[in-house]
């Protein structure tokens, strides 16, 4: 059963990973803003474009 | 998708999504509604980010009434100005956070984030939605900070820059430390239930001896961050209600927590037992959801502007014939300043030339211009319409006649007469009935067994915990908040709920609260309109933005206009326009040279004439919100009502007769005597509730028990106030009072629930019989059911009253 020791070492180190990452985004700001970061996840990712004199009309999207 | 296409007969804009009521302005096949709103587009279209309309149609705003004045930003080129602006600065780098109202679809934040797409000098940009800011990083060698608002000006997102912001650093620490001691909690208390596991189902002495300890040990490790890091805003706010020989809700929780961890020591040390760490983890990580739950914050509205809000950052000063942009600190008595269209008046100030037109709706709500002659003191907080005048400055900003309010006592106390909330009442009997019945058991047991004496001590103490007691407040009142805001009435904070409650005396201000400028009442008087003056008359006033033309036009209703010729408006006076070779005139009676000018003791008249002759005029009134005089009636049997007005009397029958009867009427108010009439109030023992709109009513919103502030736009202009209501709700003001009582019923029933908890507890403490299993299950059992109990009962009151609604639709 001393196994158990071991196991137990290990879920406390897993434990406190997860918070230090918990306060690491906590510092990054993740929880700051619960709404915007919803709506970005759902803008198309734009090739950059390389030149902008091209004369196009409106894209169509329909 | 073709949702954006217009197709009703009158074309809509493509930019904005308005009716073309002033004609089309085509542009790569789209239909404007201005040129503002095409200028848009064609910077959008050349730089290649047209997505911006395909995300949701229509998504811009009309720039029809947007200021084009270029050296607008001129104070933007102050380094003074500049550095209190932005947030931080490199060699390179610069970031500063604007505040844009208009931030409000996803095309928005896309735009906003696609910045750099159009100058490459822009490194980021990024939104925060809620809070309607964006924070723009940017190379400062490249482009200025005066080139960035103007590039975002053009796009139709003008951020929003006052005088209070300067000096002024982005704070949201706070809430984040409660996060994170909640996550501390959280982790802790996870980890001792799992600890604690074992010895509950009778493990511990399976696996041996040495794992008991090695849990216990555990848990006592686990419990020292809860104990010294995540409890320790109660032990502040204990200790702050001691000293002031008070006992509010956290003062019991201490004692708890105290009992908890010093007993659970003594157990585990001592006596070799499991201890009670597990519970007080769980007490702790319940008690500060609660707290997370309750910190709802409407933070893109400010509650809390003052007259700095109001005022512009810089004004224009002339000094030797030589024109500067200084910013507003700068500004001496005696200084000449020039004042544009659409520009704030930042100071009490003498008009020297030009003419005056001046819009007071910030300070009173009436949004129609007020002309001023020559020589006329003009009071800051007015806002020119028409031609650039030149005032001499008479007082400092800070010392006007609106901001010398701002110099009342009302404003200095920080915290107005708070009432004592409920739950701090309550818990003042709570905590000297715990420990006399704490007391009591020990000397029962003193002579029978001393360590029955003591655990039945502490445990009294640790089950009597109030967390259920504690948690029924944040969670009803979070959750009032959010269905409050739901229906556009956004408060400062839960504790006005409270205070909403109790209220027994309501104050209404009259111009732009109770009286809708939108809603006039017109009067035609002279010679029959034929439809083709009718129709003359709405090309005329289609032509103009003035609020007195918008309600002509309305009150003409939907006929097609003449053809005219040579329309013109003339800034402050009317408008004239050329119909087969007759010229018409509408405006004020210096426009149509009206000999004896009449003016109207009320509202505003509008003349009509034909090649200089008189056809007729217009009498135009601001009349009642049309849900006025019935919620009036509503609020009328239990509550008292007055209505204060900056108006003359001579209103009041007309009035009284749409009103209720007994209704305390005054009239020509002052924003003084507005103050004092609350004042007098309450020292007559009434708990007041002021509903206002205009600056002229900041001082009455201070001094109310709670003060709301009515608005059309609530991230607009509105002064310090409790709560900001949407001017579409203002009807619902009877059903807001009702629901933040039954609010308070609900605390009162889940105190009682939690109560009965108590008792369970108790018999069994004072028993010695509490073990630490029991403690376990009944206190989340307790928390849990008293939140479910109070989430519930809140929905259900707000379904009932009709502020949530089941379906969506």
């Amino acid at each position: 059963m001393e196994v158990i020791f071991v196991l137990i070492g290990v879920s406390l180190i897993l434990a406190v990973t997860f918070l230090i990452l918990f306060f690491k985004a906590m510092k990054d700001g993740q929880f700051d803003d619960g709404y915007t970061p919803s709506v970005r996840i759902l803008f198309e990712n734009q090739p950059k474009k390389s030149i902008k004199s091209q004369p196009k009309k409106t894209k169509s999207y329909e | 998708m073709s949702q954006s296409k217009p197709s009703t007969l009158l074309s809509k804009c493509y930019h904005c999504g308005e009716d073309c009521q002033e004609g089309v302005v085509a542009f790569d096949d789209k239909n404007f509604c201005c040129q503002g709103c095409r200028l848009v587009y064609e910077v959008l279209s050349q730089n290649d980010l047209c997505e911006y309309y395909a995300l949701e149609p229509t998504p811009g705003k009309t720039q029809k009434n947007q200021s084009r004045l270029k050296n607008r930003f001129d104070y933007l080129d102050d380094p003074e100005v500049v550095n209190q602006l932005i947030d931080f600065r490199n060699e390179q780098e610069s970031h500063i956070t604007f505040h844009i109202p208009l931030i409000h679809c996803a095309s928005c934040i896309w735009l906003l984030e696609n910045l750099f797409q159009i100058n490459s000098a822009i490194v980021s940009s990024r939104v925060d939605f809620l809070k309607k800011k964006v924070q723009v990083k940017f190379l400062h060698q490249k482009i200025s900070l005066k080139e960035v608002v103007t590039l975002l000006s053009t796009l139709g997102y003008e951020p929003r820059i006052h005088l209070s912001d300067l000096g002024q650093k982005p704070k949201n620490s706070v809430d984040r430390k409660t996060l994170t001691k909640l996550g501390v909690a959280g982790f802790a208390f996870g980890n001792m239930m799992l600890f604690s596991m074992p010895e509950y189902f009778s493990e511990a002495k399976l696996l041996g001896e040495g794992f008991k300890g090695l849990f216990d040990y555990l848990n006592v490790l686990l419990s020292l961050p809860v104990v010294f890091y995540a409890a320790s805003d109660y032990y502040i706010s204990a200790w702050n209600a001691v000293k002031q020989r008070k006992i509010n809700m956290d003062v019991p929780i201490v004692l708890g927590i105290f009992a908890f961890f010093l007993y659970s020591l003594w157990e585990i040390f001592l006596q070799g037992n499991a201890g009670y760490m597990d519970s007080l983890g769980g007490l702790i990580f319940f008690l500060l959801l609660g707290k997370v739950y309750q910190q709802k914050t409407f933070s893109s509205l400010e509650f809390d502007r003052d007259y700095k809000a109001y005022f512009p950052i810089a004004v224009t000063r002339q000094r030797q014939n030589r024109e500067e942009v200084i910013p507003l600190s700068k500004l001496e008595v005696g200084d000449v300043i020039l004042v544009r269209d659409e520009e704030l008046i930042p100071a009490d100030a003498l008009l020297l030339s030009g003419q005056a037109s001046i819009d007071y709706s910030f300070v009173t709500g009436e949004e129609i211009p007020v002309p001023k002659q020559k020589g006329e003191l003009i009071y800051a907080g007015g806002r020119q319409k028409g031609d650039a005048i030149l005032l001499t400055v008479q007082k400092s900003p800070s010392q006007s006649y609106l901001t010398d309010l701002w110099n009342n006592e009302t404003f200095e106390k920080p915290n107005k007469k708070l009432l004592e909330p409920l739950a701090n009442r309550i818990s003042g009997v709570f905590t000297w009935t715990v420990l006399t019945i704490a007391v009591l058991a020990f000397f029962y047991w003193f002579g029978k067994d001393l360590s029955i004496a003591v655990k039945a001590f502490t445990t009294v103490l640790i089950v009597a915990c109030p967390c259920a007691l504690s948690m029924s407040t944040p969670f009803t009142l979070g959750n009032t908040l959010r269905i409050f805001g739901k229906s556009k009435f956004y408060l400062k904070n839960a504790s006005v709920i409270e205070r909403l409650a109790l209220v027994d005396t309501v104050v209404f201000d009259k111009t732009g609260t109770l009286t809708d400028p939108a809603n006039a009442q017109i009067t035609y008087s002279g010679e029959p309109l034929s439809e083709e003056s009718k129709s003359i008359l709405k090309a005329l006033v289609e032509r103009s933005t003035h609020p007195l033309s918008n309600r002509i036009n309305h009150w003409l209703g939907s006929i097609s206009s003449a053809s005219l010729k040579n329309v013109r408006e003339i800034k402050g006076k009317g408008l004239i326009g050329e119909y087969q070779f007759q010229e018409f005139k509408l405006g004020s009676g210096e426009l149509v040279q009206m000999e004896n000018q009449d003016t109207p003791e009320v509202g505003n008249l509008v003349y009509f004439s034909v090649e200089g002759v008189l056809i007729g005029y217009f009498h135009i009134q601001s009349g009642l919100r049309s849900s006025a005089p019935e919620m009036v009636r509503d609020l009328s049997g239990n509550y008292g009502l007055h209505i204060l007005s900056g108006d003359h009397c001579h209103e009041q029958a007309s009035l009284k007769k749409r009103l209720e009867k007994d209704v305390n009427f005054n009239f020509n108010q002052s924003p003084k005597d507005k103050l004092d009439y609350v004042h007098q109030l309450n020292t007559e023992g009434k708990t007041t509730l002021m509903v206002g709109d205009g600056l002229n009513d900041a001082g009455a919103l201070q001094e109310s028990q709670v003060g709301i502030a009515v608005t059309d736009q609530v991230s607009h202009f509105s002064p310090a106030s409790d709560a900001i209501l949407d001017a579409s709700s203002f009807s619902r003001i009877p059903n807001f009072l009702s629901f933040a009582q039954s609010s308070r019923t609900i605390i009162k029933l889940s105190f009682g629930l939690s109560f009965l908890y108590n008792i369970v507890g108790l018999s069994l403490a004072v028993q010695g019989l509490l073990s630490p299993v029991l403690c376990a299950i009944l206190m989340p059992a307790s928390s849990i059911s008293v939140v479910l109990f109070t989430t519930l009962a809140t929905n259900l009151m707000g379904m009932k009253k009709g502020l949530i609604h089941l379906n969506k639709s």
